[in-house]
């Protein structure tokens, strides 16, 4: 890998979201931290119900007030805080330096609205281009997303285009502005492989040519070991591992990572039984108060793993884990309690 | 090729099309193609796997072999019965040997019924047996697909995804079918569940002998669940082979490409990856001659104006392209 710009340019710093569910609050993302450098690409693994897209909702400050708070922890976005931003502030950021792309390319475009008005108003909103001078740029970053008639797409409406260029057309409004940071959450599900394939590479060339980090949120595996850096794997809210590519992938630590990655059927290798891993996700509502929050499900749980909440510490340089099996000495007081 | 009386399930030249209705008088104006001349055998006891991306007919050949819609052109041999163009009575009859797992678990399962209820259904409807001889039945079901007994007595949302798709696994084996077609049972489905649901239905092929015809889209998941693999693109079958020979030694572009294109979860293994140009075509117009030439990277003039059929380049091994 060539050499990095090591400065952060995003720090999430021990982050609590939480829901409201029946009068009572409940996290959702309990004490996160995490950081993306400049021009790095991290990916966010997990299944549903991580934690994975609320923490990037929470970065983003897109969650619906109603029924959601951050209750605790920092957000800083180059040395400073936006966690607690007016929205007029935070709309000078967000599409500009800090962009989002979504899982469905199809409900987030607005459908009576032509995909030319769409990108236009990322130019109106933070910059100073006229309408004329809008319209030229939409076409030039239609084309340079891939988009093969950008003259005629600019006029067209969102159902008028297939899912992967409907895809096409979001990075282009992400990019519009040459973020800084671009939060892509699960870009590629919705579509075909082939079509995976070819958003995948223009992620990697807009990347490169634009110099951008990348948080990637994924629940593929083969996703994540071709585009990330580094990778985190959550699982019920918390991070459980996080480590650089090559670790993760040739010594995971974690029992969860174990079985998450030996569970997944593979073109490369042949097994008759894949292995599994018994049970379910907690839901919110029924998460063990204490403990590690995966000891109900993990094949290698001991006694204390129900009573002492591991802590996230590094294992090896830049490999770090949360799990009771890697820690040197258990609080003994603690397991009596 | 093998004696036929293995061959549990014949389909020759399969054809659907849906008719598109349009102008004042709700006329029929044009078809999707959905399937396109489509031909195969799945022997008794094996697994037939079906990729191919949205849109390319691979649910809708299921639905059309289990009489789910009706077919254009073509044959459905089921058993040594041509079932094509049954009806009424002698359908009916027939479907208890066939029978489907559906790709939502939220979707297929009646909301208003007890699990119990939607898994005796079809025996209700079919045997006459009594309450009690059901119940039993059903009970040996709820054990064999992994769920506890008093399941029986709770309704589908009480249920996660995964539950959800063993209740929908116990109805389809409720009759003992012979065939059993399963369309993206676990797309749906996050990983580690995914596993648990591809296990049992691998258990339960041995155990009742079953017949499978595999749908999804994801190539690893069809590798590790089947014996042979037919791959489709815009309603026609243009490669099919046994799965070692396949993902081994992929004759036709298309496949090729398929396959270039998954990830694989190693970082340091870079392959050289086909990316395709472009979106698959319209099948209410799809291109003269082969289906894939608008996309593929080797294209020759022939492909343009020449519709390739099926050869046999290996033993078992039938792709349907100009290059072999």
């Amino acid at each position: 890998m060539s050499e990095r710009d090591v400065s952060a340019l995003l720090e999430v710093k021990d982050l609590e979201t939480s829901f409201l569910i029946n009068g009572k609050y409940y996290n959702a993302v309990d004490g996160v931290s995490l950081r993306v450098n400049r021009k790095q690409i991290v990916g966010i693994v997990g299944e549903s119900g991580c934690g994975k897209s609320v923490m990037s909702l929470s970065i983003m400050n897109l969650l619906p007030k109603n029924i959601s708070r951050i209750r605790r922890g920092e957000i800083v976005f180059e040395g400073k805080r936006i966690d607690h931003l007016g929205e007029e502030e935070l709309n000078r950021i967000r599409g500009k330096e800090m962009a989002m792309i979504f899982q469905e390319p199809m409900t987030s475009l607005n459908p009576v609205f032509t995909i030319g008005s769409q990108i236009a108003e990322v130019f109106f909103t933070h910059t100073n281009l006229s309408k004329k001078e809008a319209r030229q740029r939409s076409i030039e970053l239609l084309r340079s997303v891939g988009i093969a008639r950008p003259e005629s797409v600019v006029n067209e409406y969102p159902h008028q285009l297939s899912g992967g260029m409907r895809q096409r057309v979001m990075i282009a409004m992400a990019i519009a502005c040459r973020p800084k940071l671009l939060i892509a959450d699960e870009p590629t599900t919705a579509l075909d492989v082939t079509v995976q394939a070819q958003i995948l590479e223009l992620l990697k060339d807009i990347q490169a040519t634009n110099e951008m980090a990348v948080m990637l949120i994924t629940h593929d595996l083969g996703v994540v070991a071709e585009m990330c850096d580094e990778v985190i794997v959550m699982y019920a809210g918390k991070i459980v591992e996080r480590a650089d590519v090559h670790s993760l992938f040739y010594h995971p630590k974690h029992p969860y990572t174990k079985l998450l990655m030996e569970s997944i059927p593979r073109m490369d290798r042949e097994v008759e039984t894949l292995s599994s891993i018994r049970g379910i996700v907690p839901s919110l509502a029924q998460m063990p108060r204490s403990g590690c929050r995966f000891a109900e499900r993990c094949p290698k749980a001991m006694p204390e793993c129900k009573i002492v909440t591991p802590k996230l510490t590094e294992h090896s340089p830049g490999h770090e884990v949360a799990c009771l099996l890697y820690e040197e000495s258990v609080p003994v007081h603690e397991v009596m309690k | 090729m093998m004696a036929s009386n293995d061959v549990l399930l014949k389909v020759e030249r399969l054809k659907t099309y849906y008719p598109i209705k349009g102008g004042f008088l709700r006329r029929t104006i044009g078809f999707v193609k959905a399937v396109d001349d489509v031909s195969f055998e799945i022997k008794s006891g094996e697994t037939l796997g079906l990729v191919g991306e949205s849109g390319c007919g691979k649910s809708t050949t299921g639905r059309t072999i289990l009489r789910l819609l009706n077919p254009t052109d073509g044959s459905i041999t089921f058993d040594g019965k041509d079932i094509t163009f049954l009806k009424g009575k002698e359908l009916r009859k027939m479907r208890k040997h066939f029978q489907m797992v559906f790709q939502d678990p939220y979707a297929s399962l009646n909301p208003m019924q007890m699990v119990g209820d939607i898994i005796s259904e079809p025996i209700r409807n079919y045997t006459g047996r009594s309450m009690k001889e059901v119940k039993e039945e059903v009970f040996d079901l709820l054990e064999k697909v992994g769920l506890p007994p008093d399941a029986y007595y709770q309704y589908a949302h009480q249920f996660s995804g995964g539950q959800r798709q063993r209740i929908g696994i116990a109805r389809a084996l409720a009759l003992k079918p012979k065939l059993v077609v399963a369309d993206e049972p676990v797309s749906a489905l996050d990983v580690s569940v995914q596993s648990q649901v591809l296990n049992l239905l691998k258990e339960l092929q041995k155990e009742f002998s079953l017949t499978y015809l595999f749908i999804a889209h994801d190539l690893s998941v069809v590798k590790h669940m089947s014996d042979r693999i037919g791959v489709m693109y815009l309603g026609n079958l243009v490669e099919i082979a046994d799965k070692n020979s396949l993902y081994a030694h992929p004759f036709h572009p298309y496949t090729q490409a398929l396959i270039s294109a998954i990830p694989t979860p190693d970082p340091h293994k870079k392959k050289e990856r086909i990316v395709l140009q472009g979106d698959v075509p319209n099948p209410i117009n799809p291109p003269k001659g082969c289906p894939f030439h608008t996309r593929c990277p080797v294209v020759k003039a022939e492909c343009k104006e020449v519709k390739p059929v099926l050869k046999e380049v290996r033993a078992g091994h039938q792709v349907a392209c100009h290059l072999y």
